[in-house]
């Protein structure tokens, strides 16, 4: 199961010119806590998703009451510098929709 | 005029972004209701370096004064003031004068003369090298610390003001307030503030309400919300009659572009959500409560500056022959050497940036890609950024030119190896910038540095 099919929402978005945030909303909490238990969904496996280094990823968590999970990761290139691809940062979230999470 | 009341609480109509537009049955059933605030979000980072770099209005003029003249026109009934923060799109003067101009035209179309209070906050550089040299600056997300050059560099720099300068400008009653660049909970949080409901609540009201009309259902385009806020707690809803806030969009608003959702760092502290709770009220309207406030012990400011950093020319063309596209990393770099051997001895390599992006390929995630398969065409932007516009052009010229003769291996297509949809190929693309300030200052006071003017318009 890829986590594009289970989850309600995958999205990325700056957080500031300097951070790439990125949100994973879950249909329900059975869902969520599911996922949660699972352990697939962690710091580790979205760097691998991304090809950086765990350390890169920040505050990697789950948030219940969102039935969210959220990490950021600082941008290859800040918004609008020369050679960047995507100044809203809102396109960096496809990886995440093929992660296999079961 | 409709003021508020115990049961109503305090209710504040939020614009996330001037410009943008909203329904004009929302704003209609807005004033219905009843409303004591309108605050409105002219700008943000969002949209990259160019506006704070070049000071150019964020947005469409037209779409501004529309927007400006419902808001006028719902300020005229309600009596409720407008607070306008981030004035332009990036707050520097030039845009608060801009955005003061198209104010103006309103007003003197609709023959109503208003108190309007101006707040600036973009900086002298010398407010800036001064706290630098006394140790008031602080790293921030660029993870390199602030440089006299930096200062020196950049177009413009503006601090991002919190509530406290709007508190100090709405204790003079102005029917509208326009502020350069603040935190956008701010144009929520001042009156409510000033008037003594909770910081915590006032300011996680106004991180939700900071969007508009996103933290409704069904999102479809730009529109307003509600926020009513009471001494302990608050109520999300929407003014559009087929919207509905739930727990689920409120709270998953309350993620949106910040890195930790329950500890929001704020001008002056923290706004700590770890204790709020979410509850449905009604079908469509959201209660919150618990949200709190922590002050840090001392307060800063963010300042943002951009420099300029050069001129663009850019061409665009796309490649169907795949013998081309399974090498176009090999051509890439061959092209690149070339480009350089070229230009040797009338373009230096440091006056110029090259990017191909790569769409088919890699262009819309660039060193984050994953997927190393090209698509059976790629787009190619050629994107040359010089020290001059004929440099851009110069190297923006060749690149193109070398790519669409490049003789690479089992090259059988010998007449050119790009399609360019349009004549000329090559366009210019104006002024580049980048961020080059990005950090926190501390400040002992923060409302000194940023004091406002009281103005009658239409002047």
């Amino acid at each position: 199961m890829k986590l594009g099919d289970v989850a309600k929402v995958v999205r990325s978005k700056n957080a500031g010119p300097f951070i790439l945030t990125f949100d994973i909303l879950m249909p329900d909490e059975t869902s969520f806590e599911r996922l949660r238990s699972k352990g697939t969904l962690t710091r580790e496996s979205v760097a691998r998703a991304y090809g950086v280094s765990a350390n890169e990823i920040l505050e990697f968590d789950y948030y219940p009451f969102a039935k969210a999970i959220k990490f950021s990761l600082r941008r290859p290139v800040p918004s609008g510098a020369p050679h960047d691809t995507d100044v809203y940062g809102a396109q960096q979230h496809v990886p995440l929709l093929e992660m296999d999470i079961d | 005029m409709t003021s508020s009341s115990p049961e109503s609480g305090f209710r504040i109509l939020s614009h996330g972004m001037l410009g943008y537009g909203f329904p004009a049955a929302s704003l209609e059933r807005a004033i219905e209701t009843g409303i004591d605030l309108i605050a409105v979000d002219a700008g943000s980072t969002d949209a990259g370096p160019y506006y704070l770099g070049s000071g150019d209005l964020f947005g469409s003029r037209a779409m501004i004064l529309r927007d400006l003249q419902m808001l006028v026109d719902a300020q005229e009934r309600t009596g409720a003031p407008i607070v306008i923060g981030s004035a332009g799109g990036a707050g520097t003067n030039i845009q608060v004068d801009s955005l003061l101009g198209i104010l103006d035209e309103v007003l003197a179309e609709r023959g109503v003369s208003k108190k309007v209070a101006v707040i600036r906050s973009e900086l002298d550089r010398s407010v800036i090298r001064e706290a630098l040299d006394t140790g008031r600056v602080r790293t921030f997300e660029t993870g390199e610390a602030l440089t006299h050059g930096d200062i020196d560099d950049a177009c413009h720099i503006v601090a991002q003001i919190g509530p406290e300068p709007i508190i100090a400008a709405l204790r003079e009653n102005p029917d509208i307030v326009v502020a350069g660049r603040a935190w956008d909970v701010a144009n929520v949080a001042a009156l409510p503030v000033l008037q003594g409901y909770p910081k915590g609540l006032a300011y996680h009201l106004g991180k939700i309400l900071e969007c508009g009309g996103q933290a409704a259902l069904p999102v479809e385009g730009s529109d307003l919300l509600m926020g009513r806020l009471f001494s302990d707690g608050f109520i999300v809803e929407s003014p559009h009659e087929r919207k509905v806030c739930t727990v689920e969009s409120v709270s998953a608003h309350t993620l949106y572009e910040k890195t930790n959702p329950v500890r929001l760092p704020c001008p002056g502290g923290l706004v700590d959500l770890t204790g709020s709770q979410f509850e449905q009220d009604d079908a469509a309207r959201v209660r919150v409560t618990g949200s709190d406030f922590e002050p840090a012990p001392v307060y800063t400011l963010k300042l943002e500056g951009a420099r300029q950093v050069g001129f663009r020319h850019i061409a665009i063309g796309g490649i169907r022959d795949p013998r081309m596209i399974s090498q176009i990393d090999d051509i890439e770099t061959e092209v690149r050497a070339r480009l350089a051997q070229n230009l040797e001895g009338r373009i230096d390599p440091s006056g110029y940036t090259l990017t191909i992006r790569r769409y088919g390929l890699d262009g819309v995630m660039g060193a984050l890609e994953p997927v190393q398969t090209p698509a059976h065409e790629l787009g190619l932007l050629v994107d040359a950024v010089g020290d001059t516009p004929d440099i851009a052009e110069t190297v923006c010229a060749m690149a193109r030119s070398l790519l669409l003769h490049w003789g690479y291996p089992g090259r059988i297509a010998t007449a050119g190896n790009m399609a360019f949809p349009f004549s000329p190929a090559d366009v210019p693309a104006g002024t580049v910038y980048a961020f080059n300030i990005y950090h926190l200052m501390e400040v002992a006071d923060p409302v000194s540095l940023f004091p406002f003017e009281i103005l009658e318009m239409p002047q």
